[in-house]
């Protein structure tokens, strides 16, 4: 298809060029229209709406930065700030599982890949399924979770000896989990570890693994290194990148997350303990339609997370291992 | 391989260590497997063996009810809430959102890739520094602007025309019965689908993999007068099939499961996608556990189809995403 211009550039390269520009911006024009519509604007509106105070039917009130600093002097918030950091906690024990789960995996052994596939499988299923699924395992009465436990107790109940106190002890140390404040964080941090340790961090870690030059083990190994001392000054170094990459992605999605686990386990309860960052900004957002109060959290929200960003990158650069 | 060493490899003894190894990896996997089994059991059960410990029937017949292969939670469950209409509305949107988002993804990632133009630069920065921005700051302000939509678009109408249109703010029947919802707004396919069918994530990832294919073959092509799409479609595109199918599991996995912003924006049950209906279905039948089991299975079961046919694609998208670290 040639069409006629109707008017002949100079030269055939300037030509080119604008025909070639002329077709950059047509293919960018789609996905751009969608990121102007439903991103960079929302972006710039989303800040101004911060300094307004909006419930959607009364009029906007211009209140400055007053958001902020309500926010500020919000005992509620900092407390989801706190038990979004709590539930963080679970980030570094399902880092380190990964990695060893990789390590073990990644021996020369027959049904390694059967093991891979199995291991995987919660990180497939993640969703409102596996959700309903573990407030039935953690359900106090009747749940799989606190059955398990008492069998246990049966058993140390059974056995001869002085440990029949363990028997009379049981129904205190049988958690109520997702309805208990001090148990509800520690429940979702343990349904996380099962959803996430052999998911696609493990996957992550095992290509590092591969990466490792054989030649390093071999040496190590002739000058008399044993297996703790081989992970520690060889493997662990060898992997920090990727356990970097993966802290740096778990804390962001930690800060952010936590809403749909809490939206659909617990409610945010009991008590507001399970109550996150994410999940105030649902409440104040789609439920009391506080809406500016909504966006000055979740730019607030925005500033830790960059904050955690750039702090990483700093810190990336002076300890992580880039081979 | 050399056969001396296969053989060698062959004869060697099963150390201690191997042992340990699937004796714990068979462990691990085992309570891995356990929730699954437990949710196959309740779903399968009678509702009155649901409440029964393992004390008073002992651990096997506590595992295996007598009910056990029991159909009927299933028939229950979607005769409470129209599960099927919500396959269906998950799969169109689901299936539309992944198809825009690639399709629109490629095209502006070739864009960035191969083609020059005043201020690409520029342009793709602003596209990699919104990937930090979190969803929740941009959701609120196109939530707003998604409920206004039917009054803005008929009020605009009605200005133009001078009549009073009420086009947008109404809902629509397919066969006078079936609730299509609205056009655009709260409750319609239009605010289920577009605004996810545009990521920045997904152009960078193909931007990244575009920028690993060689130029040979493209100016190959232009030398014998093939234009910038006839590149885009003949070459790029066949040449990138394991990045787009990754891109495309990840979005159809990722639409599937998604849970905020369907629960925002619909109210009739005719029209939430999977998540949002069990969501409604479990505030109603909270302590039904024989039927939340059984709804469970049935959001579980088209994820695992889905990772059965991607599952090649499955690792390799990982590893692309992890590149970038």
């Amino acid at each position: 298809m040639k069409e006629k211009m109707p008017e002949m550039p100079k030269t055939p390269v300037a030509a080119w060029r604008r025909r070639a520009a002329m077709a950059g911006y047509l293919f960018l024009l789609p996905n751009a229209i969608g990121f102007l519509i439903f991103t960079s604007l929302p972006v710039l509106a989303s800040m101004v709406l911060s300094a307004f105070d909006w419930n959607l039917i009364n009029p906007p009130k211009w209140v400055g930065l007053g958001n902020f600093q309500k926010l500020i002097v919000d005992a509620d918030f900092w407390k989801y700030v706190g038990n979004t950091v709590f539930l963080m906690m679970g980030i570094p024990l399902s880092i380190f599982l990964s990695l060893f789960l990789a390590v073990v995996l990644n021996q020369k052994l027959k049904g390694m890949v059967f093991f891979r596939t199995l291991l995987f499988i919660p990180s497939i299923t993640a969703g409102i399924g596996t959700m309903l699924l573990w407030m039935w395992i953690f359900n106090p009465e009747f749940g799989a979770l606190n059955t398990f436990l008492g069998s246990i107790y049966d058993v140390l109940a059974w056995l001869p000896g002085k440990l029949g106190w363990v028997w009379t002890a049981w129904d205190k140390i049988r958690p109520e989990w997702l309805g208990d404040p001090n148990w509800s964080k520690p429940s979702l941090i343990l349904m996380g570890l099962w959803g996430s340790m052999g998911g696609f961090n493990m996957i992550l870690y095992l290509a590092a693994l591969q990466g490792v030059p054989p030649e390093l083990y071999e040496a190590a190994k002739i000058d008399g290194a044993g297996a703790w001392q081989r992970f520690w000054k060889i493997t662990w170094p060898m992997v920090s990148p990727t356990t970097f990459f993966i802290f740096v992605m778990g804390i962001i999605g930690g800060f952010k997350g936590g809403f749909q686990t809490a939206h659909i386990m617990t409610n945010g309860g009991p008590s507001g303990s399970t109550t996150t960052i994410s999940y105030y900004i649902f409440n104040n957002a789609y439920q009391w339609f506080n809406m500016g109060y909504a966006a000055s959290i979740a730019w607030l929200l925005f500033i830790i997370v960059l904050a955690m960003t750039l702090f990483n990158w700093y810190f990336s650069q002076r300890f992580v291992h880039y081979g | 391989m050399d056969e001396a060493i296969t053989l060698k490899r062959q004869r060697a003894p099963i150390s201690l260590t191997t042992v340990v190894t699937y004796v714990f990896l068979s462990l691990l996997a085992l309570s891995m497997i356990f929730p699954f089994v437990w949710m196959i059991r309740t779903a399968f059960i009678d509702p009155q063996h649901v409440f029964i410990s393992a004390e008073e029937t002992g651990v096997l017949r506590w595992l295996v009810p007598e009910s056990f292969p029991k159909l009927d939670n299933f028939g229950k469950a979607v005769e409470a809430v129209p599960f099927g209409r919500a396959y269906v509305n998950t799969i169109i949107i689901a299936g539309c959102v992944t198809f825009g988002q690639v399709f629109t993804s490629s095209l502006a990632a070739f864009a960035f890739a191969r083609l020059k133009f005043p201020g690409r630069d520029k342009l793709f920065m602003a596209y990699l520094a919104t990937m930090m921005i979190p969803g929740s700051v941009t959701m609120i302000p196109v939530f707003i602007l998604t409920s206004q939509m039917p009054i803005l678009l008929d009020g605009a109408l009605s200005w133009l025309t001078g009549a009073n249109v009420a086009i947008f703010s109404q809902s629509y029947y397919m066969y006078q019965s079936v609730y299509v919802g609205r056009p655009v707004g709260l409750d319609s396919y239009f605010t289920l689908i577009v605004p996810g069918m545009f990521t920045a994530y997904g152009t960078f990832m193909l931007r990244q993999f575009f920028m690993s294919i060689e130029k040979d073959y493209e100016e190959a092509a232009r030398i014998d007068g093939c234009s910038t799409w006839g590149i885009y479609w003949n070459i790029m595109m066949p040449l990138s099939k394991p990045a787009l199918a990754t891109l495309g599991i990840f979005t159809f996995m990722g639409a599937w499961r998604a849970y905020l912003w369907p629960l925002i924006v619909t109210y009739h049950q005719e029209i939430m996608p999977l998540t949002i209906l069990i969501r409604s279905f479990q505030s109603v039948h909270q302590t039904e556990w024989t039927l939340m089991m059984a709804a469970s299975i049935l959001d579980i079961i088209p994820l695992l189809i889905a990772f059965v046919i991607g599952q090649k694609y499955f690792i390799k998208g990982i590893n692309i995403g992890g590149i970038k670290g």
